[in-house]
Formats: C-alpha cells, structure tokens, sequence
C-alpha cells in the first residue's frame, strides 16, 4: 500500500531551510505567525552557528533558502549569511518588511549574491498598514519597493489578507502594479501564534473571500503575464486539509533564532515532542534519526479517520499543529477537514466571524510585542 | 513580458531573469530556481535547458543534442519542450542589450 508522507528512518532530502534568524521586529503585526511566547526563547545563534547551519543544510540537499525572522535585517551579519549561501549554491530569500534596508545594506546584499526579496505591505492605504504593523512604516515600504527595483531584484510582494483589509484587494494589487511587481501573494491568515490569538478580530466572512478572489481574477484578465498572482486561501473555508508542509519531515527544515531545528515553524509548541537544538546536534542527525522529525513521518501516528482515508496520501491528514491547537492532540485529523469528528471547532470560529462587530470587539485585538509576549508566556491559549 | 514572441529555429533563449538553473547532486537531476519556487528538470529536461546559455539559437541546440544523442529524432520534441519552458515563464527569446 502507498504510504502517506515521507518515510521514517529514510525520509527524501530537505529542499527549503527556513532560517528565522531572530525574534527581533520593529513592527507588532497582529496576524504574526511566531510563537507567542518567543521572549522566553534563550540566546540567539551566533554568525559561526548560522555559517555551519548553512553548509549542513546543503550538504544534505537544501537548495531553497529563506530569511526570516522576525525582521531578518535586525541582524547585522546577515551579509554575512547571504554571502556563504550564494557560495554554497543557495537560492535566497530574504522575507522582510523592509524596515532597515537602506541603500548602502541593499547594494551588499546584491553584492552577496542575494537572489530575491520578497517585502511585506499590510495594506495599501497607510492608516491600516500602520495601524496593523502598529508602527508608521507605509512611506519606508514605498521607498523600499523603488530601491528593489533600482537594484534590479524581482519584485515580490506579499500582503497577508484578513477581514479588515481583504476588502482592498484591487487596491493592493494596483498598487502592486504601480511597483512594477512581478509577483504578488496574497496570503489569507493562517491562525497560529499571534493570529490565532486574534482569530475572532481577523477571520473574514465567506462573502469576503469569494469577492476578493473575483476581484483577483478581474485583475489577472487585466494585466495578463506582467504579474503573477497568488491567491492564497485560508483553509478555515475548504473542506480538505492543506498538504502541510508536504508532509512532516519531508522537504521542509526550519531553524528557530535560538537553535531548535523543527520540520514546521510552528512545531515548537506541540507538546510531548522535544526538538534538537543546532548548538547540540549535526543537520544530518536531526533530518534522518531524531524522533521529533520522525514524529509523523509515514502514517503509523494516524488516527481515523485519517488512517483509513484513501486522500492521507495526498493531504498527509492536514496540518499537526492545527490539530493540536484546536483539538488538542496533534495526531488527530487537521480539523479543517469535514471528516474530522472536530470540525465543528472551524465552522463555529467561522460562525462567530459573522456575527456584528461589537461582540466579537469586546476582546482588544493583541499586538505582536515583547509585553505581550510575556502575558501571554503565564497563560496557556 | 513575452506575449507573441514565438520561438523559431534562429530564435535565442536565455533563461528568464531570476531564474537559476543548477545540477543538484544529492537530487541527482538539474533544478531550477526562482523566487520561493524550485523545478525539479527529468534527464532529457535537464539537457536541453543546460544549453539555454543565451548564445545559442533554437536550431544550434537541436543540433548540439543530435550531437550527444544521435540514436534519436530529437527536433519536434525539443522544439516542442522549448515552447511550453517559454510558455511558462522559464526562457525567453534573448532581449537586446
């Protein structure tokens, strides 16, 4: 029979490793991704750590490199990194908001060897990008985007999508045009960390997404091949799970800033499963043999009805730490799916999305900073 | 962009800018690289777009291929993989400089 996911003990080559270089960001975005808890993580890695990061990486077959963070640029080695990755064969991403990259750090990384740099926008007007960034960063972003195209990187931009600003999507997408972008991903929320303590702020009406992804298509009929578009839907709205990942431990590999190599940036919260750290550990152990990367490799961990689905093959039973932040057991099917006994916890988040504003206002929306971050450290979601 | 350009015997294909074509050894087989995005080229794939160099014509890559592979009637299907790698996004027909 065709197993599901990539095989324990003899799993393929990771192709991306994602280095989240810090936790620092000068913005608060509330639909952030990271852990919540991330001002309790211990130091971060030191240059020679990322250096030895890097080549392990590659050794082992990662072609793909994304800079994250974090704001990636609150590290001043990062020429540093780029510089090795492009010697080792990398093709690299640095996934940014712009903030801090002037004209004098843009022309070292083109130096470098830098292939690409994808800039975040929150919105295209700038009282919403300032107030969901919780900084004055809209005129920094423009100045940002013209400097990208000065220096003659492709032009990507990403805007993450949720109810208050998915409405403008025609909007950000003439003013990605107006950028000359050649790529643009509008990326709905994925609640985890900071978004998924704002899930009932930031979850848009079904109505909300069927529109915006007509205004899309109306706006790729337009501008035909100059901009390629991604709509990326949030998957609270579909009936099957996304891949995740394509599996666990099957091509993604991550490092956190303080060292703990996860086979998704979210794993670090699923409890029972304890990561190897970089500082302690070889890429090539930590791929192959340590028992969190063959955690939910193959599908032995499945439970039903995954384990019996004929699709696991195919969706790998969604997304594990979905599982877990809403049911509570990550070896349960990804909630998402209609054949989950849980997805009733998806419909009702969706149900109370459309409820009037006040109610679901009655709980202030929570930025991504260090004061919050340790509030929300004392309590458990 | 590349609308209505087509691809004939003199034509010169580069690879699309921020594209990179590279030999993996631990996938064994050529990749290509772009924004966020990798390509996995099977063998014969791999062949043709290692000679998409930016100097040689549509024709002259048929040739060099006839060349290393000479048991087999290579033209249509290169021509016909060139096409759907221009209808793509990965070449182009090489831009004046």
């Amino acid at each position: 029979m065709q197993k599901a996911g990539s095989v324990p003990g003899n799993p393929g080559n990771p192709l991306w490793l994602l280095a989240e270089v810090t936790y620092k960001c000068p913005l608060h975005c509330v639909f952030c991704y990271n852990p919540v808890d991330y001002t309790t993580y211990g130091r971060e890695l030191s240059t020679e750590d990322w250096l030895r990061v890097l080549r392990q990486g590659r050794e082992l077959g990662a072609a793909q490199l994304g800079l994250s963070g974090g704001e990636p640029l609150m590290r001043d080695d990062l020429e540093i990194m780029v510089a090795e990755a492009r010697k080792l064969g990398y093709y690299s991403n640095l996934i940014t908001s712009g903030v801090g990259l002037n004209e004098k750090r843009i022309a070292a990384f083109k130096e470098a060897g830098l292939d690409h740099i994808q800039l975040s926008f929150q919105d295209s007007t700038r009282e919403l990008n300032d107030f969901l960034s919780s900084t004055r960063t809209f005129e920094l972003k423009q100045k940002v985007a013209k400097l990208i195209k000065q220096h003659g990187y492709p032009m990507v931009l990403n805007c993450v999508l949720h109810r208050h600003n998915i409405d403008h999507v025609q909007q950000i997408l003439e003013m990605a045009e107006a950028m000359e972008a050649e790529y643009v991903e509008l990326a709905n929320t994925q609640y985890y960390g900071w978004a998924y303590v704002n899930r009932d702020q930031l979850l848009p009406t079904r109505e909300q997404i069927v529109r915006a992804e007509e205004a899309t298509d109306r706006f790729r009929q337009r501008v035909g091949g100059k901009m390629r578009i991604f709509f990326v839907v949030p998957d609270y709205f579909e009936e099957r799970p996304k891949a995740c990942m394509n599996g666990w431990g099957a091509v993604f590999l991550a490092v956190t800033a303080d060292g703990l190599a996860l086979p998704c940036h979210e794993a670090r919260q699923l409890p029972g499963l304890t990561f190897p750290n970089v500082r302690d550990h070889d890429l090539r152990w930590i791929w192959r043999e340590s028992p969190g990367f063959n955690a939910y490799r193959g599908d032995g961990w499945m439970k039903e009805p995954c384990r019996s689905c004929p699709e696991k093959v195919k969706d790998y039973g969604g997304c594990r730490c979905q599982a877990y932040l809403l049911t509570g057991d990550a070896a349960n099917a990804d909630p998402v799916c209609s054949l989950s006994p849980h997805h009733h916890l998806v419909t009702a988040a969706l149900e109370k999305a459309r409820q009037p504003t006040p109610a679901v206002e009655a709980r202030p929306i929570l930025f991504r900073d260090d004061r919050n971050s340790r509030a929300l450290s004392k309590t458990p979601l | 962009m590349s609308e209505g350009l087509s691809l004939d015997e003199a034509t010169i294909p580069e690879l699309t800018r921020h594209f990179r074509l590279q030999w993996e050894p631990a996938q064994q087989s050529h990749v290509l690289l772009f924004p966020e995005g990798m390509i996995r080229l099977g063998g014969s794939a791999g062949e043709i777009m290692k000679r998409v160099d930016g100097k040689a014509s549509v024709g002259a890559i048929v040739e060099d291929l006839e060349k290393a592979f000479p048991d087999a009637d290579l033209r249509a299907d290169v021509v016909q993989f060139l096409k759907e790698a221009h209808a793509k996004g990965w070449i182009r027909p090489r831009q004046s400089r």
